[in-house]
């Protein structure tokens, strides 16, 4: 049995996928979901592979995910941070990645502060190129994160209304669950501040609520984004505790809702900010989940892109039984 | 030692009572080499050992009265051609009984070159350390690439290269059957 789609060098968003992709990507983690519950955490299929984790910006819960799903395939790993490295000594990301290269690497899972960074590499090296986060663009593995744990707890993306609570403009999360989510056949809706809500989003067929509790009230599915604190700086809301007052996700709000919300979140939380405690913790958060959930989906993600060369999938039609 | 086979058209090389008297014949040998079904447990391989290790555990069952721990194996990624074949999009789980210090059958329906037979062994390995592990197939059809040899074995037959060896179970075929396919 083979792939029915192809899968290319690189992932570096959800924008260009089909339903096919994303639905196969999906399926493909279900197995490896597995694998993270045995005593023994590892099969051999990545072997001998070398993978860098190229981190320009900080990064704990996606890196170390990223981390163990590539360990737990067995793949040789190396992380670079963008503190730490020659990149503070003022090299630029293709001579960086050319000089890992030289080193004789077969993947890069680059997060990168400038949106197009994981496109502008894959461009110009031969190894697969993941896109682990890149500015305000796409964040893939986390979208699809975030379907899977949608898929487990309900019958089903197509149909199901999602709404994204919080810093739409900004966020790299937002636009990865909206290309995802539209493709699968869902009902997607952004909810936050005017001014962090981007202009012309409705264009992508995407609802708009003014108020936190309209997306409640509307929504079977809420994904609670992290409020960067460095925005109340830059004056796009005037203070945390009128963006809670307003937008935070509290029990007392989801007690008014007609159905049971599922709640999900990419972390890090600002607990009190944009979600409250008892919301975080309570009985409708699948957050925990999601995180392990994170880790199957990188597995599917690198299993797929380590093998997924055309010639590669025609050799398996010659390929006889064993 | 195999059965030269006709090579001209596909072929039904063993039908249903065939496939049934083989497996009731397996079934003893299994229970006689263990000595009883003390500490027996059977894996099946996906897809079609998984079938053909529940036919063994009825027979089994038939016979002693108990009924055998079963598992299910997905070699999937404990194969060593990822780079020669690329990825499967349908991965089984795996579900693995207890083995620790049992003795472990895995059943298949075909033994060819022996790479499916050792990937499993690896992947048992991640789940424990058997007192021993056999190995149980319906057709073993030559052409090893490892030192790999089944302890039970349906029926031997000597096929060329551009045939296939195709066990039909009812779950996933509709028939239960062995058949000789040509590969276009």
């Amino acid at each position: 049995m083979t792939t029915k789609v192809e899968f290319g060098k690189d992932l570096t968003g959800l924008e260009g996928l089909s339903s096919e992709h994303i639905t196969t990507l999906l399926d493909v983690a279900e197995p490896f979901k597995e694998i993270s519950e045995r005593a023994i955490k590892k099969v051999p299929i990545l072997r001998g592979k070398t993978i860098v984790n190229l981190f320009y910006e900080p990064s704990t819960r996606t890196r170390v995910s990223f981390e163990f799903a590539e360990k737990r395939l067995s793949a040789d790993t190396v992380n670079i941070a963008g503190s730490s490295s020659s990149i503070v000594k003022g090299e630029n990301l293709v001579d960086t990645a050319r000089n890992l290269e030289a080193m004789r690497i077969d993947m890069v899972v680059i997060r990168h502060g400038s949106s197009g960074a994981a496109q502008f590499l894959a461009e110009r090296i031969p190894s697969n190129v993941i896109n682990a986060g890149d500015g305000q663009h796409e964040h893939p593995t986390q979208g699809l994160l975030d379907m899977l744990t949608i898929r487990d707890h309900t019958d089903g993306i197509a149909g199901r209304r999602v709404c994204i609570v919080g810093d739409i403009v900004h966020s790299r999360v937002a636009r990865s669950n909206i290309w995802g989510l539209l493709k699968l056949g869902a009902e997607v809706a952004v909810c936050g501040p005017p001014t962090l809500v981007p202009r012309g989003i409705k264009e992508l067929g995407v609802h708009v609520f003014k108020r936190v509790e309209q997306a409640i009230e509307w929504a079977d599915v809420l994904n609670v984004l992290r409020l960067q604190l460095e925005r109340m700086k830059a004056g796009y809301i005037p203070s945390l505790r009128e963006y809670n007052r307003f937008f935070g996700v509290s029990v007392a709000r989801l007690e008014r809702a007609p159905r049971d919300i599922l709640i999900l979140h990419p972390g890090p939380m600002n607990r009190g900010v944009e979600i409250d405690s008892h919301v975080a913790d309570g009985p409708h958060s699948v957050i925990l989940q999601q995180v392990t959930n994170g880790v199957a989906v990188r597995m599917a993600v690198l299993y797929l892109l380590a093998g997924g060369s055309p010639e590669r999938a025609e050799a398996s039609k010659a390929e006889g039984r064993s | 030692m195999g059965e030269e086979v006709d090579t001209g058209t596909n072929a039904v090389l063993m039908d249903e009572r065939a496939v049934r008297r083989a497996i009731a014949r397996m079934a003893r040998e299994i229970v006689e080499a263990n000595a009883g079904i003390q500490g027996l447990v059977l894996v099946g391989i996906h897809r079609r050992g998984v079938e053909l290790s529940e036919l063994l555990a009825d027979e089994i069952e038939k016979s002693e009265g108990q009924s055998t721990p079963r598992g299910t194996l997905d070699i999937t990624l404990y194969r060593d051609d990822l780079s020669v074949v690329g990825p499967r999009p349908v991965i089984g789980a795996s579900d693995i009984p207890n083995i620790e210090e049992r003795a472990v059958v895995i059943v298949d329906d075909v033994c060819h070159t022996g790479r499916t037979v050792r990937a499993a062994m690896d992947h048992l390995a991640d789940y424990g350390r058997p007192a021993r592990i056999y190995l149980c197939v319906l057709v073993d059809r030559g052409g090893r690439e490892l030192p790999i040899q089944p302890d039970f074995v349906g029926r031997h037959f000597d096929v060329m290269p551009a045939e296939d060896v195709a066990v039909h179970v009812p779950e996933e075929d509709g028939r239960l059957s062995v058949e000789l396919h040509r590969i276009e």
